[in-house]
């Protein structure tokens, strides 16, 4: 195992970066979009803000709509957008078009549930104050959603590797990629067993930084 | 205080109703209510749960907006208020709750600042304001403390607080007591009181628990399906209800029974007798031993007080000749609030 470990030691370190850069760079964006998307979905279904039922309904079916295409699928319908957005239709970046859509639509509906989480009481409180509607949300709902936020984020983390193993199909590389053409398809068990391994290790990693994260949060006040 | 009493209006409800639609069938929690709040009393809204007390409670600031009719404060109403003009009609009523809602992620410090730095104040002002109030509601002490660290009466003194921040003229208590103990229950309304009495705010509180009413409120409104049944002087409502389901009410809380033991080994004719107003105070069944010469033997008995004034329930039995008997119960009945004979031997 060791032999064919230092045999294949490049492509790893490289199916390693394009793993990490695919995953990192679109949960990263898909963060932002998401909270985004969490915010309106859940603003237009809150009688306290701004109930808005067709716009909810609209946004809600884009979403799910997302949700419910295999990202494999997503990932082969996105390549003539991929090629408008970031130039080009393989590799990597390619990958990111897709899979940022995916995890965007997958954490927007986690975080409208994380904002719904927020005391009803709370709200209530604070818009009886003669509080500002976005002086609550952004002083109030995302401060008082903030771990609730971080575990969804944790498993959004989590989903986005899992669908960045994928990328192969669109020559994207990856971990993944690497298992299936090293261990699958030349029959090398150990590559294959050195990928899964790497994988375990690094959706390990990323649960224990949500949760250290969560428990940090957690230490102030509650 | 009692010339502040009779200030005149604040608060007018004029035929308000609520209904709310869920999947095609319409709840009507507020049905055609009609009633007027005093400036400076504390007035109780009570009623079984669902009656629609904290629907009615909400109009007030519009956090429930009403289906038809008209809610108005102090002259202004509220329905056509623009956005800019309810946030500063909220800033003047405060609210607080049955379970306080405190902002968690933020300590009763930054829980107070942000509804003052809300309505303009600057940071210094702010800082200044926060340790009056808390001062005023006696946790100077807890400033930095996070809710999830207070106790329940705590959090309630910070919730006072924050709702008292911008000087409002108007506090409205959502069952402001029902998650307390007795003895917190008892600071947490003499709070209420000070308030009342020394800032001049008017106080609307809603509760299923009749005590709080008796403790604290000025007038007490009562409500049943959404409707208003009785609306009146506390005194008055409990000692002499109008409505059915007032009476209903009070007995429930009231469960004032004689064991049947006892019942059984008294003699002679067993009486309940309520009293209450001037009655309460006199000495009724030693004026009736000695006028006509009847054993009177007290089984049960009860007194409380609403208002500092004094109400009374006394279970008797009464031995004697029955010319005497007949007479003195008929000097009892026309001196007692009311007399109702339970057992007649």
């Amino acid at each position: 195992m060791l032999e064919s470990f230092i045999e294949i030691e490049d492509k790893l370190v490289k199916a390693l970066q394009e793993t990490a850069f695919m995953t990192i760079t679109s949960l990263v964006i898909a963060v932002i979009l998401g909270i985004g998307l969490g915010l309106v979905l859940y603003i237009t279904s809150e009688p306290l803000l701004s109930k808005n039922t067709p716009v909810y309904e609209v946004i809600g079916f884009i979403a799910n709509t997302i949700s419910s295409i295999p990202f494999l699928i997503l990932m082969i319908f996105f390549l003539p957008i991929s090629a408008a957005v970031v130039g080009t239709k393989i590799g990597s970046k390619a990958v990111l078009v897709p899979l940022t859509v995916a995890a965007a639509a997958f954490f927007g509906r986690l975080a409208e549930a994380s904002f719904s989480d927020v005391d009803k009481g709370v709200l209530e409180a604070v818009i009886s104050s003669g509080a500002r509607k976005s002086h609550v949300i952004f002083k109030i709902v995302l401060p008082e959603a903030r771990i609730s936020l971080i575990k969804n984020i944790t498993v959004t983390a989590i989903t986005v590797l899992g669908f960045s193993a994928m990328a192969g199909l669109v020559g994207g590389g990856g971990i993944g990629d690497l298992a299936y053409r090293y261990g699958y398809q030349r029959y090398k068990k150990e590559v294959m067993i050195i990928c899964i391994l790497l994988l375990i290790i690094l959706v390990q990693l990323v649960q224990t930084i949500g949760d250290l994260t969560v428990r940090a949060l957690n230490k102030r006040g509650r | 205080m009692s010339e502040q009493k009779r200030a005149g209006k604040l608060i007018d409800f004029e035929d308000v109703s609520v209904s709310f639609k869920q999947r095609k069938k319409v709840t009507e929690a507020v049905r055609d209510v009609t009633f007027s709040i005093n400036e400076g009393e504390i007035i109780g809204i009570i009623g079984s749960s669902g009656a629609g007390k904290s629907t009615l409670l909400r109009t007030i600031n519009r956090l429930q907006t009403v289906s038809s009719g008209r809610v108005t404060v102090e002259g202004k109403s509220i329905g056509e208020l623009n956005s800019g003009e309810l946030r500063k009609l909220r800033s003047n009523i405060g609210m607080i709750f049955q379970h306080f809602n405190l902002i968690g992620s933020k300590d009763v410090y930054s829980n107070i600042e942000f509804v003052l730095l809300e309505n303009g104040k600057t940071k210094e002002e702010a800082g200044k304001r926060i340790d009056e109030l808390l001062k005023y509601v006696g946790i100077e002490d807890k400033k930095h403390s996070y809710p999830g660290q207070l106790s329940g009466g705590q959090k309630q003194r910070v919730a006072i607080a924050r709702a008292l921040a911008n000087n409002a003229k108007i506090l409205l208590c959502d069952e402001p007591t029902s998650a307390l103990d007795t003895e917190t229950t008892e600071a947490v309304l003499n709070l209420l009181k000070q308030i009342n009495r020394e800032l001049n705010i008017t106080i609307v509180l809603i509760t299923h628990e009749l005590d709080v009413v008796k403790e604290i409120c000025d007038r007490v409104v009562v409500m049943d399906e959404g409707r208003v049944v009785e609306i009146g002087d506390v005194y008055d409502v409990f000692t002499r209800p109008g409505s059915e389901f007032t009476k209903t009410l009070i007995r429930k809380e009231n469960r004032f029974v004689i064991p049947s033991n006892v019942l059984e080994n008294a003699h002679g004719k067993i009486v309940r007798i309520d009293y209450f107003d001037e009655n309460a105070e006199r000495a009724l069944i030693a004026e009736a031993i000695e006028e006509f010469g009847v054993r009177i033997n007290i089984l049960h008995g009860r007194i409380e007080f609403i208002k500092k004034k004094p109400v009374g329930v006394l279970y008797i039995s009464i031995n004697g000749e029955p010319v005497q008997t007949r007479d003195a119960l008929k000097y009892i009945r026309e001196n007692s609030g009311k007399m109702e004979v339970i057992r007649d031997a």
